[in-house]
């Protein structure tokens, strides 16, 4: 018995022991004391050094974009580092091309604040915050997307443009072992900045739209941030197409609702592509902004319908459909938002309609 | 058992009883980084000082801790203790002194923690009843074999690689593991010069 005493408080003396002193060389060691970054040559703050660029950031309550959390698995986070940054590591040649490599652009996440840094990221990123939410409303749109309604609890509101997204915080759960986090649009009016809706569809095995689906219940908390994005309305004259498929219309919708409140008397058609009558949703809503809108006109097109569909709207693909409404769009501006391949198709004929490169805006399903 | 000295001792680590070549330790890191020269010097650096230290380390913990306690049975999971907490410090040390060697080191560094050669030749110490002197010996010796093995292996590869035609079948770890029988079998023409054991 006496024997077994000794070795086990051997072991747990040792290990104990060695973890001390690691613990305390971690600390001694890794204390490189505290460090300055510069960000955008004007603003300055102190941060601990030794962490990642994207933790030490977090904490000043700057947030990038980043929908891995810090692991190195999505590519989002990046940020140019003009001075300090130190050799690029081998954890982020994948994410940068040449090009982003010249311009010093790296990946927070990954690269750690050893010595002063400068740095440049977009000033809308200021605005970022951190949100608590309760979910006040969780409704079935189609047969897989639902439409989660979020009360804004501290900070009660939050401030964004139509056609900004936001980032929901997964929290660990069957499906993941660490919080996720994933990006999605606004569909709710800015004008309503306590409570936003969000459109999501479900996609098997997706850990956040899992999570959305089976797991989230009215009155559960969500944290989420944001608003991030540069997808929004052009202060121009032009005549709008707006084009989306599936949940891509959260963003258009939120357009749309602005361009009500605000009268906004410039010509706007608005393009949505579904496969049959089951996967279209806020038809009534759609046409009822027709009479809100000055000059409004919702055109939903079916690709597939089911014989007991009885549908007399428009068939086939969104970008046949697109084809055969629009005759000239040199003078127009396009809104897409939807998968990259839906997306990529549009361009291609809105551009053969005579519309320049410019003048196209989208925000592509990641 | 006559004495050896410590640098009997180093030189026979080094060739007769390469812990690679003879006994087959390490193998997993051996294969996986002897692709480019530049890694596995660094690899074999790295494995080095570790091995070194770590002999020198197990010694000390072995000699005034397990054996005058009776615990010579724990000496398994005390000796993989010891050398996964070094690694960490070296790691740290590293990374806070020279981080060019941190960056260009990268995963090796905690990849040497289950590098069983380390474990290996702090087991062989302890079973041949080595003085502190002769297992420093041992500990630096071994490092240094390793580290030969797996550049001399680098260069070969590169080599085979450049010119070599080899059978589709046997790409990768298939040739690999046949070049590493020839060099434990070249290896073995220093057999008798010197005995450790």
């Amino acid at each position: 018995m006496r024997e077994f005493l000794i070795a086990v408080a051997v072991i747990c003396a040792l290990n104990i022991g060695l973890a001390l002193l690691l613990m305390l060389a971690g600390a001694w060691i890794s204390d490189i004391g505290d460090r300055v970054i510069t960000i955008n040559g004007t603003r300055q703050i102190t941060v601990a050094g030794g962490r990642a660029l994207l933790t030490a950031l977090k904490e000043q309550q700057i947030f990038i974009p980043s929908a891995c959390g810090g692991r190195g698995s999505c590519g989002l986070c990046k940020v140019a580092v003009l001075e300090g940054g130190g050799p690029l590591l081998p954890t982020e040649t994948p994410w940068l091309t040449p090009e982003e490599q010249q311009d010093r652009i790296r990946l927070s996440c990954q690269l750690k604040v050893r010595r002063d840094l400068s740095i440049r990221i977009p000033e809308a990123l200021f605005n970022v915050r951190q949100y608590q939410t309760e979910v006040a409303g969780i409704d079935d749109l189609t047969h897989d997307i639902k439409q989660v309604t979020l009360k804004l609890i501290d900070p009660p509101a939050i401030a964004f443009t139509a056609g900004q997204y936001v980032q929901i915080e997964v929290p660990p759960y069957t499906l993941t072992d660490e919080p996720v986090y994933r990006a999605y649009s606004i569909a709710s009016d800015a004008a309503e900045p306590g409570r936003i809706e969000l459109e999501i569809r479900y996609v098997p095995d997706g850990i956040c739209t899992t999570y959305v689906h089976q797991h989230l219940k009215r009155g559960d908390r969500l944290t989420l941030n944001g608003p991030y994005g540069e997808f929004q309305l052009q202060p121009t004259d032009r005549e709008i197409i707006c084009i989306a498929g599936g949940s891509g219309m959260a963003p258009i919708r939120a357009i749309l609702l602005e361009m009500a409140r605000t009268r906004n008397p410039r010509p706007c058609r608005y393009f949505f592509g579904a496969r049959a009558k089951r996967d279209l949703f806020l038809v009534g809503e759609m046409r009822r902004l027709e009479g809100a809108i000055p000059h409004f006109q919702f055109i939903p097109a079916l690709s597939a319908p089911e014989p007991d569909d009885h549908w007399e709207g428009e068939t086939g693909l969104i970008t046949e459909v697109v084809g055969r409404h629009v005759a000239d769009a040199s003078q127009a501006e396009a809104y897409l938002c939807g998968s990259p391949l839906m997306i990529d198709a549009c361009i291609k004929v809105l551009r053969d309609k005579g519309m320049a490169e410019g003048h196209v805006f989208y925000d592509k399903f990641a | 058992m006559e004495q050896l000295g410590f640098l009997t001792i180093l030189f026979a680590a080094v060739f007769t009883n390469n812990i690679l070549l003879t006994n087959y330790l390490g193998m997993c890191s051996f294969l996986g980084c002897s692709r480019e020269l530049k890694t596995s010097l660094g690899l074999g650096a790295a494995v080095c000082f570790v091995t070194a230290a770590t002999s020198v380390l197990n010694w000390l913990v072995y000699a005034f801790i397990l054996v005058p306690l009776d615990l010579v049975y724990l000496r398994f999971i005390v000796f993989i203790v010891v050398i996964a907490a070094f690694v960490q410090l070296v790691e740290m040390i590293i990374e806070r002194v020279s981080e060019p060697l941190y960056t260009a080191l990268g995963i090796f560094l905690p990849l040497i923690t289950v590098n069983c050669a380390i474990l290996g030749v702090s087991l062989f110490m302890v079973i041949r009843e080595y003085t502190f002197l002769q297992a420093f010996g041992y500990g630096l010796g071994s490092g240094v074999g390793w580290a030969l093995a797996i550049v001399a292996m680098a260069g070969i590869r590169l080599r085979l690689a450049q010119r070599a035609r080899i059978p589709r079948g046997l790409e990768g770890a298939g040739i690999a593991l046949i070049i590493a029988g020839t060099m434990a079998l070249a290896f073995m023409g220093f057999n008798g010069m010197v005995s450790v054991n």
